[in-house]
């Protein structure tokens, strides 16, 4: 195996919503050009914990953080106050649980996170466009109507836009939050596909409700309970010998 | 057997009560329908036959069979324009910024509250307001654009709520979506909020301003004259740079006020020209309606999630 090198770090999160306290104090860290899965029954804490990495929570009232995640190599801590939200996610990419394209064309929608960092040049937007219709398998499916809706697309497909909406800019870390639960068993497998392919240039954050996923997809997992970290480790080791008794429970499907 | 018996009466039994409630339903609806009818097909047989071009190109005339609408109309044009340039920008940004910018608390929700209220208040009240403020403090006159202030403070209120629903309208994983890739504020109310919601914005405009033309109170109480044989000030002119402002303090007059004006009058021949105006205003508040109907469904149609 290849030198494991840090990619973000999370020291020590606690995160709550007004009183509610959500996370109680997490310690994690993500490795570059890996898949770091995190699993766990509804309601543990995972998405919430994912969010935080691109500072989705501060779009809502009440969400207060403590604690760090450093982003390497800078070691920035990116929850910081004296860091605009703006910067995090320009710097870390996301795709969501439901598709959710722009209803504009599938050109725009790719485009759109160059055009928001106000690149004018057409060639270079188009060169981009290509490349991460390519990273996210759909170029040979929509190159020809470029420049037809993108809601248009099927659900899988709109998926795979959204990842190359994602990667167009090219991010440092690529947050997947259940990218595979509105989807058919083909589409998912189309992304899992994709999973793999993409680790070799970015790295890669993803929630899952399905172990299976898990065990497919990732080098490292963490088990995540009523928002605390019970376990992290290399994939193979949670899924076939894992330390914690609730992390066996879990896996062997005994509650969750 | 005796069962089943019970069970289809008591099944009848509600039936029939389903059937008594449609049809009070319907008789409720037709009652409110049939009155609107009637009101509308006895304007319409009284006014249509008095409308011909020469009605819409004439001044008001002491003589019942030369009068027309001229001023009237031109009048109510202005107004509309001005209006819509005062309320649009105004209302659109403050619903704008209710929605997406401002922080939800307490004090959005007492201006919400109150943003309903306005909505509610009597017209003559925004009258006599504008009145103190537009003709006496800030020496406007009673001019085309005090009218229009009016209009516009008058409808504003609605602009903002209606522009803050089709925003509301606007699912929530858009706006991740595009916070997500780095965008601000700005960018995201400029690529996403307004396109999406521009549908429903228009609807709300068109509505809004299909109230102003037929308001008629507001406009009496700043001083609006009941009888013009002029037109504005056109705004286009011979000399550089050909276009003025001048109309806008201009006085006027506005259908609706035409139409008092002539009803006011004991001549019968005159409530003929006032049936046929209120023909002409009806008709300009149907199209109206009926565009902003097109275009929601037209919006709807092209907007999926």
């Amino acid at each position: 195996m290849q030198q494991l090198n840090l990619r973000a770090e999370v020291k020590n999160l606690i995160f709550s919503y007004g009183d509610k306290k959500v996370l109680n104090g997490i310690t994690l860290p993500i490795y570059e050009n890996r898949v770091t899965a995190l699993i766990g029954p509804s309601g543990c804490g995972k998405t919430t914990l994912l969010r935080c990495f691109n500072r989705m929570h501060d779009l809502y009232a009440n969400a207060q953080y403590h604690g760090e995640i450093l982003l390497y190599p800078d070691q920035r801590n990116i929850l910081g106050k004296e860091i605009d939200p703006m910067e995090v996610r320009m710097r870390i990419g996301m795709v969501f649980q439901k598709p959710n394209p722009f209803p504009k064309s599938i050109y725009d929608n790719v485009a759109y996170g160059l055009t928001v960092r106000g690149v004018k040049k057409k060639s270079f937007i188009e060169e981009q466009v290509e490349k991460s219709l390519q990273q996210a398998s759909l170029w040979n499916e929509v190159k020809d109507r470029l420049h037809s809706s993108a809601t248009a697309l099927s659900g899988g497909q709109q998926q795979r836009l959204c990842i190359a909406r994602a990667l167009a800019t090219e991010p440092e870390i690529l947050l997947l939050d259940e990218p595979t639960s509105a989807l058919d068993p083909i589409s998912t497998r189309h992304i899992e596909e994709l999973i793999q392919e993409l680790r070799k240039d970015v790295t890669i954050a993803i929630v899952t409700h399905s172990l299976h996923q898990a065990a497919r997809v990732s080098d490292f997992t963490a088990f995540m309970y009523l928002g605390d970290l019970i376990e992290f480790g290399a994939s193979d080791q949670i899924f076939t010998n894992p330390k914690d008794q609730r992390t066996e429970n879990y896996i062997t499907g005994r509650f969750g | 057997m005796e069962a089943h018996q019970d069970l289809l009466a008591n099944i009848k039994r509600r039936q029939m009560w389903d059937f008594v409630f449609a049809l009070m339903g319907l008789l409720a609806l037709l009652f409110a329908l049939v009155t609107l009818l009637a009101l509308i097909v006895d304007l319409a047989i009284t006014g249509v036959p008095r409308i011909n071009a020469e009605f819409f190109v004439n001044f008001p005339s002491r003589f019942a069979e030369k009068a027309g609408i001229l001023s009237a109309w031109v009048g109510s044009f202005c107004i509309m324009i001005t209006t819509a340039f005062c309320a649009i920008p105004l209302g659109v940004a403050a619903g704008v910024y209710l929605e997406e910018y401002s922080k939800k608390n307490w004090i959005s929700q007492l201006i919400e509250l109150n943003i309903i209220n306005l909505a509610g208040i009597p017209s003559i009240t925004y009258g006599l307001m504008a009145l103190g403020l537009f003709v006496y403090k800030l020496k406007l006159g009673q001019s085309i654009l005090t009218a229009g202030l009016t209009l516009g403070l008058l409808v504003l209120p609605i602009i903002i709520v209606t522009t803050r629903e089709a925003i509301r309208a606007i699912p929530n994983t858009i706006r991740e979506a595009s916070y997500a890739m780095g965008a601000s504020k700005w960018q995201t109310v400029r690529y996403h909020i307004l396109p999406y919601s521009s549908g429903g914005i228009l609807t709300g405009v068109i509505i809004s301003l299909s109230r102003a033309i037929g308001e008629t109170a507001p406009l009496i109480t700043i001083g609006a004259l009941t009888f013009i044989a002029f037109l504005p000030t056109p705004p286009v002119d011979g000399q550089f740079p050909y276009l003025n402002f001048k109309w806008l303090m201009d006085p006027f007059t506005v259908m609706p006020i035409q139409m008092f004006n002539w009803l006011s009058r004991p001549q019968p021949e005159f409530h003929v020209n006032a049936a046929a105006t209120g023909v002409v205003l009806l008709l300009m508040t149907l199209i109206m309606n009926g565009g902003a109907i097109y275009l929601r469904s037209r919006f709807r149609k092209k907007m999926k999630w």
